[in-house]
């Protein structure tokens, strides 16, 4: 399969898995990025996922569904996610759903203009 | 503020397929028609996500059972307000008051957040949900754009 919407960049390293996310996160691309995101948790195993945001431009309510769910098989397999750099856009939805309850959410807040 | 056919500014319909490449596809055309009011970029995120969550629900809940038709219109009246009308034939919504709580789906198998009206609700000025089982679901949201403070710095 194809995406063109989204794609990203991984480092794995002593437990921590690092996830760049670029582009836009919709339901369109949320089910092949949730395909992917599982079979690399559950290759690597990690303590520790970390899912950088700073690069994607959009994020709706699929997002939220995308994070908790891998938020929850990483509590599964004994381990926690963190979630960095999401932009304000990105950050104002996050809040909306009380995603800081569930994961620590760090960095970011770049402005992007007015 | 009730609104007259001769304050319109502009108008758009589309009708595009319930197929989820068109999520991004109606988001970009609406983002498009509103530049016209000169948005802030948060104005404009806004109206985006909003869009999507519309566009996303006709795709995943009226029509499960294949494809349909999403009917989309977009208003620009004069005064900044733009209207955005996102319908579907599909199958409808039982109780429109307990699908607009937060967390609200009745699909949490396939990951859904519940949280797409109260996306709605947010991010737009108002939201206005009419809906009949087996007839279809119309979503009207509305929001002033183009007066944001910020922008007139
Ligand atoms: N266009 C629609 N047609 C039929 N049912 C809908 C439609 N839009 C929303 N719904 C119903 O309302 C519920 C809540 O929608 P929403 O807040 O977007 O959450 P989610 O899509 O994550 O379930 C959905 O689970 C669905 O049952
Ligand atoms: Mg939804």
């Amino acid at each position: 399969m194809i995406h063109t919407e989204y794609s990203y960049e991984t480092q794995s390293r002593d437990q921590l898995l690092r996830v760049s996310l670029y582009g836009e996160i919709d339901h369109h691309g949320a089910v092949g990025l949730r395909e992917d995101l599982d079979a690399l948790i559950l290759r690597e195993r990690p303590r520790r996922l970390v899912l950088d945001l700073g690069r994607i431009e959009f994020m709706d309510s699929a997002g939220l569904g995308l994070l908790m769910g891998r938020y929850r098989l990483m509590r599964e397999l004994g381990g926690v996610m963190a979630i960095e750099n999401p932009n304000r856009r990105i950050m104002k939805i996050l809040t909306l759903a009380g995603m800081e309850r569930f994961f620590e959410i760090s960095g970011g807040l770049r402005g992007e203009g007015r | 503020m009730k609104k007259r056919r001769s304050d319109e500014k502009n108008r758009m319909s589309i009708s595009l397929p319930a197929l989820s490449v068109n999520e991004g596809m109606a988001r970009s055309a609406i983002a498009a028609f509103c530049a016209q009011q000169n948005p802030s970029a948060t104005e404009l995120a806004d109206i985006k996500c909003a869009i999507s969550e519309a566009v996303t629900n006709c795709i995943v809940h009226a029509y499960p059972s294949g494809t349909g038709i999403i009917y989309i219109t977009v208003v620009l009246y004069a005064d900044g307000t733009v209207r955005v009308v996102i319908k579907d034939k599909g199958c409808g919504i039982a109780d429109v008051r307990r699908a607009r709580e937060p967390l609200f789906t009745t699909d949490a198998a396939n990951e859904r957040s519940g949280m797409g009206f109260t996306v709605m609700e947010n991010f737009m000025d108002r939201l206005v949900v009419r809906s009949r089982p087996g007839q279809g679901t119309v979503v009207i949201m509305t929001k002033r754009i183009g007066s944001d403070p910020a922008t007139k710095e």
